[in-house]
């Protein structure tokens, strides 16, 4: 009796440090890598809850042309640079200019194109 | 030993559970399981859990009730880049009544209007008509409609009563009672 309590008193211990290991990205992160690693840089991370604080959804899904769907809107650096999409704000006047590379690709690599996130994101069509 | 494997098992989940569960466990960037922890970005960028923790908190999601954090005016996210699109808002609320055996929808336009243009929906994604949205949980769950960005960026479909808030029987005498956005 002695000894299963001790090891439950150790599977506790062990599960209680379970949540300082599981990784979970925020909810409604986006990652893009339709064309990141294939052209030689790191996947895109998107966080919707930082933009999202700053401006409303229709500044970036009606007024600067997002699709509802990652990696759907076709999104290039040459798009950018002329302004379009990211490139909107990401000009150094609003938001940081796109040649800080590393602030958007900063992916591990491998990731896929998607919605991602804890806390009961699944994205659409994926439950 | 099957009992021990299964108590082990109900322990982890439980932990797990609770760390889903509660507020305030912000994952840092560098151990979210999606940015490269060698990228110098990682010391640059904001941590969600700084700006989330100051938030009105709630259970999922992001875990910040986003709708009052902003009624609230604890952020103010811009409607527009250039100052030329001033929110329309709408106190209107949808009544959807073919639920059964869940209860009805009420569909507030009120917190969408504060976070969106009316664009972002109509007619795009709702035709602003009555019974003219063959809505159901199915296309939702397959992120249609209203699953286009509940379950995605808005509060997860895990978070039934939310929509499904509406007793038939308190609805008497009011006018969405009559049919009005049914469906």
């Amino acid at each position: 009796m002695k000894g299963w309590t001790s090891r439950l008193l150790t599977l506790l211990v062990i599960a209680s440090l379970v949540p300082a290991v599981v990784a979970w990205a925020e909810y409604a992160d986006v990652t893009i890598n339709t064309r990141s690693e294939a052209e030689g840089v790191a996947p895109v991370i998107y966080p919707h809850w930082f933009h999202r604080i700053r401006f409303q959804c229709s500044v970036c899904h009606v007024d600067l042309g997002f699709k509802t769907g990652a990696g759907t809107t076709g999104i290039t650096m040459e798009k950018l640079i002329d302004g379009q999409y990211c490139g909107a704000c990401h000009d150094g006047n609003i938001a940081w200019s796109i040649d800080n590379c590393d602030l958007c690709h900063s992916g591990r690599p491998g990731l896929e194109t998607g919605i991602k996130g804890g806390h009961e994101t699944m994205g659409p069509g994926l439950y | 030993m099957k009992s021990r494997s299964a108590i082990f098992l109900l322990v982890v989940l439980t932990a797990l559970t609770s760390a889903v569960v509660g507020a305030g466990n912000w994952q840092p960037l560098k151990n979210d399981g999606l940015h490269d922890p060698s990228n110098p970005a990682i010391e640059v960028l904001q941590e969600p859990g700084e700006a989330l923790s100051v938030l009105v908190p709630d259970g999922a999601g992001n875990k910040v009730d986003w709708v009052q954090s902003l009624q609230q005016g604890l952020i103010e996210p811009r409607p527009s880049l250039d100052g030329g699109r001033e929110p329309e808002i709408l106190d209107s609320d949808v009544i959807m009544k073919n639920t059964y055996p869940m209860l009805y929808v009420r569909f507030p336009h009120k917190p969408h209007t504060q976070w969106m243009a009316c664009e972002m929906c109509h007619d795009r994604i709702f035709l602003p008509q009555e019974d003219a949205n063959p809505i159901n949980m199915g296309k939702i769950l397959e992120g249609e409609y209203c699953g286009l960005c509940h379950g995605a960026v808005s509060f997860p479909l895990t978070e039934c009563n939310r929509c499904h808030n509406t007793d038939p029987a308190t609805l008497v005498g009011e006018s969405a009672a009559t049919g009005e956005g049914a469906q």
